[in-house]
C-alpha cells in the first residue's frame, strides 16, 4: 500500500456517511473504545516513546509524517504527495507565517504595535494545508489569532503590518488591529475578538453560496468557506448551533478546529467533557474528522477531501487539527502553565521542519531552493516593516468614515441638514 | 403644519423638510415626496380635519375639534393621485412591504423562527415562503444568536436579509452578534465590508404577556455605534420605513410593537418609502410638543383629544427613528412651543427618553420655558396581573396631567 493511498484511507473513511440523510444513525467515526489521553493531559504527562506516539491513532487517521515517508523511500516518485511546484509553495506559505509572526514579536517589543497580539507560531501547517487550496472567491473566517490566516489567504505582506502598526493603509485602514483583519478583495470576512462569534458569519458566507447557487441561479457558485477556531471555542454554543445548521441545510464549509490544546492557560481536557472535539462532527450529522496538524501534508489531503465535498453540494465537514502552538497565547502571556516537556515534544515536530525535510529526502528541492525562499520571505518581511513605518497615521477626519455605510445613518442635524454634509463633521471637528 | 416654517425661507424649507412631517393620511407622496399641495400656503396652519386656519397666532381653537386623532382617511388633497389607496393592517403593510422588496431583488430574504411555514408568529411573512421558497424564506433552528449571526455573514458576501425575532426579547440572546458583527464590522474592516440587514420584530408591553414577553430592547440596542433603530407606528409608515430599511446600506432595528399589528389604514397603491432619519408629525399645534413612538403615540393622541376639549393645543410627533433622532422636526416643534413633553414605553432608566432629553437639552435649551418632562414606563418587569401591567406603562390620563403640570 504506497503512501497515496494511505493518505486516501485517511479521507474516504470518514465520509462513507451518507450524505443524503443528515439524520442518519451511522457513527462511523467514533472510535469503538477510549484511547489514551492527548499528550497535553496535565494530568498524565509523559515523555512519549515513539511508538507511544500511536497510542492515539485512530483508525489509520493519524500517522506521523516519518511513517509516510519511510514508506515513501521504496516507492518511485509518481505516489508523492505533492509535486515540487505545489511543495515549494507550500514551504514558502509557511515560512512567510514564520518570518511575519517572528518579526510581530519583534515590533511589538519595540513599541511598533500594540494592545492583544496573537502569534500562529507552530500552526502553520494548518492554515498553509487548508487555505491554499482555496480559491480567490473562496472564504476564509478565523479569530483573533489571524494573521497567518489573511497572510495565506492572499493579502499582502505590507498590509497586514500597516494594519498591525495601526496605519492607513493597512487592510482595515488602522480600523481593526491585529484581531480584526478583514479583506474584500481576498474574501477574508474577519478576524473576531470574541470566540465563536465568527462561526456564524462563516455559516452566513457559507449560506450565500448555496443561496447563489439556488434561488439565484448561478449554477457555477461553488464557492466554500472555512470557518477556522480553537479548542476552546468547541464548547462554545455557537458552535454546535452552527453546526446543527450547516449540516441541516448542507452549507458548503468547512469547520477547520485548530486543537492546540490550551485556551490562554485553561487546557482543553479541564474544560471539555469529551475531549475529542472530531466526534462532535457526527452527532450533528456530519464527517469527523482528527489530522495531525503538525504535518502539512496530511491536513492538505484531508482538506482536498472536505473542500471537495463542500464544493460537490455534499455539506459541511468538521476537522479537527491537533497542533500546537510555540509561544504563548498573546505576547503578553507568560505561559508559564504549559509543561515544557510539552513543548519540547511539539517543537520536534515543527511543521516547518518536517516539510523541509520531506522535500529533501524526496529530491523535490534542494537546500539551495529552500535557502533562496527562505531570503525571499525575510526580504518580504523587511520590506512591510519598512512599508508600515513610513506609511501614514489616520488623520481625526477618519474616525467617523466608516460608522456606517450609508452616512445619513448619523442623523439630521438642528439645522435641516444630515449632518455628513457639514463639512466640519466630515473633518472630524464637529460636535456629535 | 407649514406654521413651523414662519420665514422667508419658507418655501425653500419646505422643498428640504421630510414629507412626512404632515399628517399621513392627508396627504398622498410621490416618490420624490413633492410638495405639491403645500407650496402655495406657506404660512398656513393644516389643521388635523383639514380646515386651513390662516391664524396661527390664536392660541386658542376657533372651534372644539371632535376628533383630534389621526386616523381620519382621504380628503379631497389626497385625492390629488388618481388611485384609490387600498384598506389593511398594520401587519399586511409589512407584509407588502416584505414581498414587494423581495420581488423587486432577488438578494432580499428572510430568516428567522417559523417564518416560513408558520407565516411568521404576527402573520408578517404569511405566504411569503409559498411564493419565494423555503431558502428565501428561511425557518431557523432555534438559535438567535447564531442565526443573526449567520444573517450578518450574509449581509457581507452579497445578500440582504430580514432576520426576524419572533419576539424582540429573543434579540436579547443575539446581543452578541448584533453589538460586535452587526454595529462594527462596517467600521472594523474599514469600510470593506456593508451589512444591510434588517433586524425586526414584535415587542412592547402586550396584554399580560408577562415580563419576559413585555420588554422594550430599544433602550439596550441605543447605544450601540454603526446601528440605525426606527419604530414603526401605523401602517403606512410601517410598510414604508420596511422598505426603506431593506433597501438602506446600514444596519437597522425595526421595531414593531405587539398590540399595533391590527391598526387598519388606507395606504396608497404606488410604491414609497419613509425617510429612515425622519419623525412624523402626528399633530400639529402650539402649546406644547409632545414627542412619542410606537403604540404609546395612541395613548398621546388619546389624551390629546381630552386636551383640545380642555382648551390646549399639544403638538404631537411621532419620533419614528429612535437612533439618530431627528433633531430638526423636533427643534423646530420646540422652537415653536417651548415646552416638552416626552412620552414613551421604554423604562425610565436609560432609556430612549433619556437621550432625547440630553438631545433636547444639548441643542434647544434656550428655547425651554419649562424643564422637559418624561413619561416613562415604571422600572419594573412588566407584571402578569392586568391591573397592575396598565400601571407600568404611561395612560392618557396621566400624559392629560403632565400637559396640564407643563403648561401651568
Amino acid at each position: 500500500m504506497n503512501s497515496a493511498s494511505c493518505a486516501a484511507k485517511i479521507s474516504t473513511q470518514p465520509f462513507s456517511l451518507n450524505p443524503t440523510s443528515p439524520a442518519s444513525h451511522d457513527r462511523p467515526l467514533v472510535s469503538p473504545k477510549p484511547t489514551s489521553l492527548f499528550l497535553g493531559s496535565t494530568r498524565k504527562l509523559r515523555l512519549s516513546s515513539s511508538s507511544k506516539l500511536n497510542l492515539h491513532r485512530r483508525s489509520g487517521t493519524v500517522v506521523a509524517v516519518s511513517d509516510v515517508v519511510k514508506q515513501k523511500k521504496s516507492k518511485s516518485t509518481h505516489s508523492l504527495l505533492i509535486t515540487k511546484e505545489e511543495g515549494l509553495e507550500l514551504y514558502e506559505d509557511m515560512i512567510l507565517g514564520r518570518a511575519f509572526e517572528d518579526m510581530c514579536a519583534q515590533m511589538y517589543y519595540r513599541g511598533k504595535m500594540f494592545g492583544f497580539v496573537h502569534l500562529y507560531n507552530g500552526q502553520e501547517a494548518v492554515s498553509t494545508g487548508f487555505i491554499k487550496l482555496l480559491k480567490q472567491q473562496d472564504s476564509v473566517v478565523s479569530t483573533y489569532r489571524d494573521h497567518v490566516h489573511a497572510l495565506s489567504k492572499g493579502v499582502p505582506a505590507r498590509a497586514v503590518m500597516s494594519e498591525l502598526f495601526g496605519k492607513t493603509t493597512g487592510c482595515c485602514r488602522g480600523q481593526g488591529g491585529s484581531m480584526h483583519m478583514f479583506s474584500r478583495e481576498h474574501n477574508l470576512l474577519g478576524g473576531f475578538a470574541f470566540i465563536g462569534e465568527g462561526i456564524p458569519v462563516a455559516t452566513g458566507a457559507a449560506f450565500t453560496s448555496k443561496y447563489k447557487r439556488e434561488v439565484l441561479k448561478e449554477a457555477d457558485c461553488d464557492h466554500v468557506t472555512l470557518a477556522f477556531f480553537g479548542d476552546g471555542t468547541c464548547n462554545n454554543g455557537q458552535f454546535f448551533e452552527c453546526l446543527n445548521m450547516a449540516a441541516l441545510w448542507k452549507l458548503p464549509i468547512v469547520f477547520v478546529v485548530e486543537n492546540n490544546l490550551w485556551a490562554i492557560g485553561m487546557s482543553h481536557l479541564r474544560a471539555t467533557s469529551d475531549p475529542q472535539i472530531y466526534k462532535k462532527g457526527p452527532a450533528f450529522g456530519m464527517p469527523g474528522i482528527h489530522v495531525d496538524g503538525m504535518d502539512v501534508l496530511k491536513v492538505r489531503e484531508v482538506a482536498k477531501e472536505a473542500i471537495g465535498r463542500a464544493r460537490r453540494g455534499e455539506g459541511p465537514t468538521l476537522v479537527e487539527c491537533e497542533t500546537y502552538r510555540f509561544r504563548g497565547h498573546s505576547l503578553a502571556d507568560p505561559d508559564e502553565l504549559r509543561d515544557p516537556a510539552e513543548k519540547a515534544h511539539y517543537a520536534a515536530r515543527d511543521p516547518i521542519t518536517a516539510l523541509k525535510k520531506y522535500l529533501i529526502e524526496n529530491s523535490l528541492a534542494s537546500e539551495a531552493d529552500l535557502k533562496a525562499i527562505d531570503k525571499k520571505i525575510d526580504e518580504v518581511v523587511e520590506d512591510a516593516v519598512e512599508f508600515a513605518d513610513e506609511s501614514p497615521v489616520p488623520s481625526q477626519s477618519q474616525l467617523l468614515e466608516n460608522v456606517f455605510a450609508d452616512p445619513k445613518g448619523f442623523g439630521i442635524g438642528p439645522d435641516g441638514r444630515y449632518r455628513c454634509e457639514d463639512p466640519k463633521f466630515t473633518e472630524g471637528t464637529a460636535h456629535v | 403644519m407649514a406654521a413651523i416654517f414662519q420665514g422667508v425661507g419658507a418655501a425653500a424649507a419646505l422643498s428640504s423638510s421630510p414629507s412626512n412631517s404632515f399628517d399621513s393620511k392627508k396627504f398622498v407622496f410621490s416618490p420624490c415626496r413633492s410638495f405639491s399641495v403645500r407650496k402655495g400656503a406657506s404660512f398656513a396652519v393644516v389643521r388635523s380635519d383639514g380646515r386651513v386656519n390662516l391664524n396661527p397666532k390664536g392660541r386658542r381653537a376657533q372651534q372644539l375639534i371632535s376628533n383630534a386623532v389621526a386616523t381620519k382617511s382621504d380628503s379631497a388633497a389626497a385625492s390629488s393621485s388618481s388611485k384609490p389607496g387600498h384598506e389593511l393592517l398594520l401587519f399586511e403593510a409589512l407584509q407588502e412591504g416584505l414581498e414587494e422588496e423581495m420581488e423587486r431583488d432577488p438578494r432580499v430574504c428572510v430568516m428567522g423562527e417559523d417564518v416560513g411555514h408558520y407565516g411568521g408568529s404576527y402573520k408578517v411573512t404569511k405566504g411569503l415562503a409559498k411564493k419565494f421558497g423555503d431558502l428565501r424564506v428561511l425557518d431557523t433552528p432555534i438559535a438567535e444568536n447564531s442565526f443573526t449571526g449567520m444573517g450578518i455573514g450574509a449581509a457581507m458576501t452579497g445578500l440582504r436579509p430580514v432576520v426576524e425575532g419572533m419576539n424582540m426579547g429573543f434579540l436579547l440572546l443575539a446581543f452578541n452578534q448584533i453589538s460586535n458583527n452587526c454595529g462594527m464590522l462596517h467600521y472594523t474592516s474599514g469600510g470593506q465590508f456593508t451589512i444591510p440587514i434588517v433586524i425586526r420584530g414584535p415587542g412592547g408591553v402586550g396584554r399580560q404577556l408577562g415580563a419576559e414577553h413585555s420588554q422594550r430592547l430599544e433602550s439596550y440596542f441605543q447605544s450601540i455605534p454603526g446601528i440605525q433603530m426606527v419604530a414603526c407606528s401605523t401602517p403606512y409608515n410601517a410598510k414604508g420605513l420596511m422598505k426603506a430599511a431593506i433597501r438602506s446600506e446600514n444596519p437597522v432595528i425595526f421595531f414593531e410593537h405587539v398590540l399595533l399589528y391590527n391598526l387598519k389604514e388606507r395606504i396608497p397603491d404606488e410604491d414609497y418609502i419613509c425617510n429612515l432619519e425622519e419623525a412624523e408629525m402626528v399633530r400639529p399645534g402650539e402649546h406644547v410638543t409632545i414627542l412619542t413612538y410606537s403604540r404609546m403615540r395612541y395613548h398621546v393622541m388619546q389624551a390629546a383629544k381630552t386636551l383640545v376639549n380642555k382648551g390646549y393645543d399639544p403638538e404631537v410627533i411621532d419620533i419614528r427613528s429612535l437612533k439618530p433622532f431627528d433633531l430638526y422636526t423636533i427643534g423646530n416643534s420646540v422652537k415653536k412651543t417651548h415646552r416638552v413633553l416626552i412620552v414613551e414605553e421604554c423604562m425610565r432608566t436609560g432609556g430612549i427618553g433619556a437621550s432625547l432629553i440630553a438631545a433636547i437639552t444639548e441643542n434647544f435649551n434656550d428655547y425651554l420655558d419649562a424643564s422637559i418632562m418624561c413619561l416613562s414606563s415604571q422600572d419594573v418587569p412588566t407584571p402578569y396581573a392586568g391591573t397592575l401591567e396598565e400601571v407600568t406603562v404611561v395612560q392618557p390620563a396621566q400624559i392629560v396631567t403632565a400637559v396640564e403640570q407643563l403648561c401651568q
